[in-house]
């Protein structure tokens, strides 16, 4: 019993360290260990190596940098017509508050103006109506002294008439140069 | 050692789950020469028209404002290219096609590994090996043809005080030629298990009573391995830019 299975074992170890090619059938053992199909794979392996190279380096490669640069170059100019666009933008703005700045200072000039131009003329018409008033009130103020003197003068003519029919009432003859001079004074007091 | 082959051979039909990264000839049966297309050819060639598809027929419109693919591509290129800059430098974009590469067939290898019945290309340390050497044989020549003797400074510490420098010069020139055997490891190493757990788990699913664990395990490996796929890709990748920097300023 022992002697079969030390002998197959043996054989097994043998075949490996041999690597004639019975490795790989003996059971257990290592397949890559099978040195007679080194040759053959040293050689497609050399095949596949070579095939990869020349595309990578003559189509893969240089596609896909051509294609990363280009992306990046558009990322750049799109990064860069974006900053002008903004700069534009912030031109834009500053013009516009310029332009709101000097409508104002044009419309408070304007306001000012008016202003100025307004308070003359009224000034103006009020020196004129001032003027007026005071024509009006030196007229009035005459006349109605006009009035008073020509008032006065009815009343003693009246109270001469009515002192001159009450003296004669009484049945006397009156002195007309008593009666002006007692209603004159009479009209002093 | 007999306990367990007999426990192998009791458990019925037996697991296998390295049998998936086996090579086989895509035509007939019959040893595999140099040039036999195999299964691995036939992935290699899927993934080399899944790179067609992405990078050339999914930007071939150019669109400023770009498709789904081509957003992809473009997260692609973006992504490795942005990768080389910062870890090898503005010098080290020269190389950038050579890095694409490399990053894109990896990642077009483990994804289309991921797929049920395929075959993974990048399981397979033949090819592992094949990329790591290249990168360490390309890195290394160009730190001598760009550096001439200068770039042997790589390995003499100048910070450390100079009697440990010999010391550190050996350490670092093991730690050079260990460079490919990790690199080319680590993503086939991590393809491998990633693969081998999942048909582990499968095999089990085969048995009624504990298929739900079985299944519930599936997925999970596979999420795990979607992330491994896009993660390994990443190391491979950032690895060869971190060895490419080496090379353009080998001074500590």
């Amino acid at each position: 019993m022992t002697t079969p299975t030390t002998e197959a074992a043996g054989h097994a170890a043998e075949g490996m360290a041999e690597a004639a090619g019975h490795a790989a059938e003996s059971a257990g053992g290592m397949p890559q260990l099978d040195f007679s199909t080194y040759p053959n794979q040293f050689f497609w392996l050399a095949v596949a190596l070579v095939l990869i190279y020349l595309i990578l380096s003559r189509v893969a490669l240089p596609r896909i940098e051509a294609v990363l640069s280009e992306r990046q170059g558009t990322i750049t100019g799109d990064l860069a017509a974006a900053e002008e666009l903004k700069q534009k933008a912030v031109e834009a703005e500053e013009a516009y508050n310029k332009a709101l700045a000097d409508a104002r200072a044009e419309a408070n000039r304007i306001v000012a103006e008016t202003r100025a131009e307004i308070q003359a003329e009224l000034d103006e018409a009020i020196a004129r109506a001032d003027a007026e008033i005071a024509a009006k009130s030196a007229e009035s103020e005459q006349a109605i002294a006009e009035i008073r003197a020509s008032s006065e003068k009815a009343i003693k003519d009246v109270a001469r008439d009515v002192a001159k029919a009450i003296v004669a009432s009484f049945g006397v003859k009156a002195d007309a140069r008593a009666i002006t001079a007692a209603v004159t004074q009479r009209m002093k007091g | 050692m007999a306990a367990e082959a007999e426990m192998m051979e009791a458990s019925g039909p037996a697991i296998d789950p390295m049998h998936q990264f086996t090579l086989k000839p895509l035509f007939g049966e019959g040893p595999i020469h140099w040039y036999t297309p195999t299964n691995a050819t036939l992935w290699m060639g899927i993934a080399v028209l899944g790179v067609i598809a992405l990078l050339v027929l999914g930007t071939r419109r150019r669109a400023i404002v770009p498709s789904h693919t081509q957003s992809v591509a473009e997260l692609a290129y973006g992504f490795v290219y942005q990768m080389v800059k910062d870890v090898a430098g503005k010098e080290g974009v020269k190389y950038f096609p050579y890095i694409m590469t490399l990053f894109i067939f990896i990642v077009f290898a483990n994804f289309l590994g991921l797929i049920p019945l395929s075959f993974s290309v990048t399981s397979q340390i033949a090819v592992t090996v094949m990329l790591a050497l290249l990168v360490f044989v390309s890195v290394t020549l160009l730190g001598f043809y760009k550096h001439g003797l200068k770039f042997l400074g790589l390995f003499w510490v100048t910070q450390a005080p100079l009697a440990l420098r010999p010391i550190l010069a050996i350490i670092e020139v093991i730690s050079y030629f260990v460079r490919p055997v990790s690199h080319s490891i680590r993503l086939a190493g991590n393809v491998m298990a990633g693969h081998a757990v999942i048909e582990v788990f499968a095999s089990f699913a085969a048995s009624a009573l504990i298929a739900p664990i079985a299944l519930v395990g599936i997925v999970a490996m596979f999420g795990m391995d979607v992330l491994v796929a896009f993660i390994q890709a990443y190391v491979f990748t950032i690895l060869t830019c971190v060895y490419l920097k080496d090379a353009l300023h080998p001074s500590h």
